[in-house]
């Protein structure tokens, strides 16, 4: 169950508390995220909507630890990352998410293979065991044939499927997926969001998105809405969503 | 190790860019070593001299010739062991541009004296039973093609007009490498019987073997009070430091040489950097994402570092290699203006080791700007 109203139980793989995030523009500040609270369990599939500048992208950059809130907590199946230093933060990134990036964001000098097997690079598989987890993801997403292939001799949605296997090679705890679908025709979102689908249904992936598109948010068990840096409302498979709002 | 199919990927991701700086480093390294072994060249004279010699010269210059009575009187100083004597010829083989030096010498004490350069027993007492006798180094004897037997004429405008006749009757050989071999002797009696009466008896410079290179000190020092005050005052000094003063003649070598170098390393060092910067600004998006999904900051720090020593490591040896090659042609090409022209490990392994040091400076700023790189900014940045 995904609830917003800081009053979540121990079981959340995700829990934020009283999250803030401001930006300095100028002489002008900017608070992008007021005291929002989350949670999610393990397994859920929740899609971020927004106006532009409501601080989606800003969220997801925070749960996945690449960006530092100006005050509040994340805690991750148990790991409060909030705190945690820089090389702490980039090997906890490591283990627990898989980011998927609208522009995919391939290596263009890499073969398809090698890029989904970037990550594993970080792990201690030997170079055969690192071969098997490889072909396994490629196989995941439909592209064990394609696996030889460098981006420029795949189609954008190929390319975004090679991210997903890339994201999803080294096991993570939850999927970080910015606008899977932003650049792609509405046939390879639909592949790609099935695709997605599948790794929450089949794979018992957690699987936190943004997106603008409302058909796409809607393949989502939950969409939350931010307005004005506070998660108001949102649907979870046709009901309410406990509560709403900031802290 | 699994880190490099990702180096090489990125390394061969510019071809024309990577071929143009890995010949950036291999013409700088060509460079450096072929400056190197000049510099070698020049001061090879104060390098392999030895330690036991000293030579006598007028105390007025070198060009200024001492009496040959002077050789008793030296050989009387406690520590001189023997005393020989040499006059520059300066004759032309043919043409001007055929140079190589030659030298009078006194046959008695010529080979106890330069134990180095080795002549045979049959060569050499076939050279002083014969009045006009000439003993060549081996390479000019090779540069000209000259064997035992051939006669040989020197034109000279300096020991009154016209032309010398020689004939070879023997090839000396260094005993090291670096020995030089672009000599040719004649004897003393030849040189005093032709040369005007103003310039008989005259000698250009003594060279003294010693008992020990202890006495040197003691001996020059002596040598230069024996002749004090009289019209031929002598300077004394060990041959390492009468080699030095003899290549101070053409300038500051070492110092031109050096600032060359420097001006190419330096060069080469914003070529790279430059060239590495661009490739690290190009790629942007691409650490970020690296630093996203769990490379460490010192991991990207590492890949940057990686690629430029990379590129100054194949560049380096590259153009060593070049030089490796082409430095025996050119040292033909300067037709004896110098010495043997050779290449030490020692000269590779220090071009290597500057290489590889401009290749980690080239790196370390790019490479300490993709460390610091904030991800978010750079992913925003798509």
């Amino acid at each position: 169950m995904v609830r917003v109203d800081g009053r979540g139980e121990g079981a959340s793989l995700v829990r934020v508390r009283g999250l803030d995030k401001k930006y300095q523009r100028g002489s002008e500040e900017i608070h992008v995220l007021q005291g929002l609270n989350l949670d999610v369990e393990a397994g859920d599939f929740v899609a971020f909507m927004g106006p532009s500048g409501s601080g989606k992208t800003t969220l997801l950059n925070l749960l996945g630890g690449i960006d530092l809130p100006t005050a509040g907590t994340i805690t991750v199946a148990g790991d409060e990352i909030t705190h945690l230093s820089g090389s702490k933060l980039t090997a906890w990134r490591a283990r627990h998410v898989g980011f998927i990036f609208q522009m995919y964001n391939l290596i263009p000098v890499l073969t398809a293979f090698q890029n989904v097997e970037l990550p594993l690079l970080l792990t201690r598989l030997s170079k055969a065991e690192r071969r098997r987890h490889v072909e396994i993801a490629l196989s995941v997403v439909g592209l064990a044939d394609r696996m030889h292939h460098y981006p420029r001799q795949l189609s954008g949605g190929q390319e975004q499927r090679v991210s997903i296997a890339r994201a999803i090679v080294a096991d993570p705890t939850f999927l970080l997926c910015d606008e899977p679908t932003g650049d792609l025709d509405r046939k390879s979102a639909d592949e790609i969001m099935a695709l997605v689908e599948e790794l929450v249904n089949q794979y018992g992936k957690t699987v936190l998105m943004v997106t603008h598109d409302p058909l796409v948010a809607a393949r989502a068990h939950t969409i939350l809405h931010l307005d004005k840096g506070v998660l108001v409302e949102g649907v979870r498979a046709g009901q309410d969503v406990l509560a709403g709002g900031g802290a | 190790m699994k880190f490099l199919p990702l180096i090489f990927a990125n390394l061969f991701r510019k071809k024309i860019r990577l071929t143009l700086t890995l010949n950036s480093f291999a013409v700088a390294l060509f460079l450096f070593a072929f400056l190197a072994v000049v510099k070698d060249a020049f001061n090879r004279g104060s390098d392999v001299a030895g330690a036991d010699r000293l030579v006598v010269i007028n105390r007025v210059s070198i060009i200024n010739t001492i009496p040959l009575k002077y050789a008793a009187q030296i050989q009387r100083i406690p520590g001189v062991k023997f005393v020989t004597h040499n006059n520059w010829f300066g004759g032309i083989y043919q043409e001007e541009k055929n140079f190589f030096p030659q030298f009078v010498i006194d046959p008695e004490n010529q080979r106890q004296v330069f134990p180095e350069l080795v002549v045979s027993d049959g060569q050499w007492n076939k050279f002083l039973k014969n009045r006009q006798g000439a003993i060549v180094g081996a390479r000019t004897a090779q540069r000209f093609g000259l064997k035992i037997g051939d006669r040989i004429p020197l034109k000279t405008a300096i020991w009154g007009a016209g032309s010398w006749e020689f004939n070879i009757d023997g090839i000396y050989h260094g005993k090291r490498a670096e020995d030089d071999e672009t000599q040719l002797w004649f004897q003393w009696d030849y040189f005093e019987e032709r040369v005007p009466e103003r310039m008989k008896g005259q000698v250009g410079w003594y060279v003294v073997k010693l008992d020990s290179p202890d006495y040197a000190v003691n001996v020059a020092k002596t040598i230069d009070e024996t002749f004090a005050n009289s019209p031929y005052e002598t300077k004394t000094e060990t041959e390492s430091a009468f080699a030095a003063s003899w290549v101070k003649q053409f300038g500051n070598i070492q110092f031109l040489i050096l600032t060359i170098g420097s001006v190419v390393f330096f060069t080469l060092l914003l070529v790279t950097g430059n060239t590495m910067a661009i490739s690290v600004r190009e790629r942007t998006s691409e650490l970020a994402v690296l630093k996203a999904i769990g490379f460490s900051d010192l991991t990207v720090l590492f890949f940057v570092l990686a690629e430029s020593l990379f590129i100054a490591l194949i560049g380096g040896l590259w153009g060593l290699a070049l030089a490796y090659g082409l430095i025996p042609f050119m040292g033909a090409a300067l037709n004896g203006l110098l010495p043997n022209l050779v290449l030490p490990p020692s000269i590779l392994g220090l071009g290597l080791g500057v290489a590889l040091l401009i290749g980690a400076a080239s790196g370390l700023l790019p490479g300490l700007g993709a460390m610091r790189l904030r991800v978010v900014n750079a992913l925003r940045r798509v």
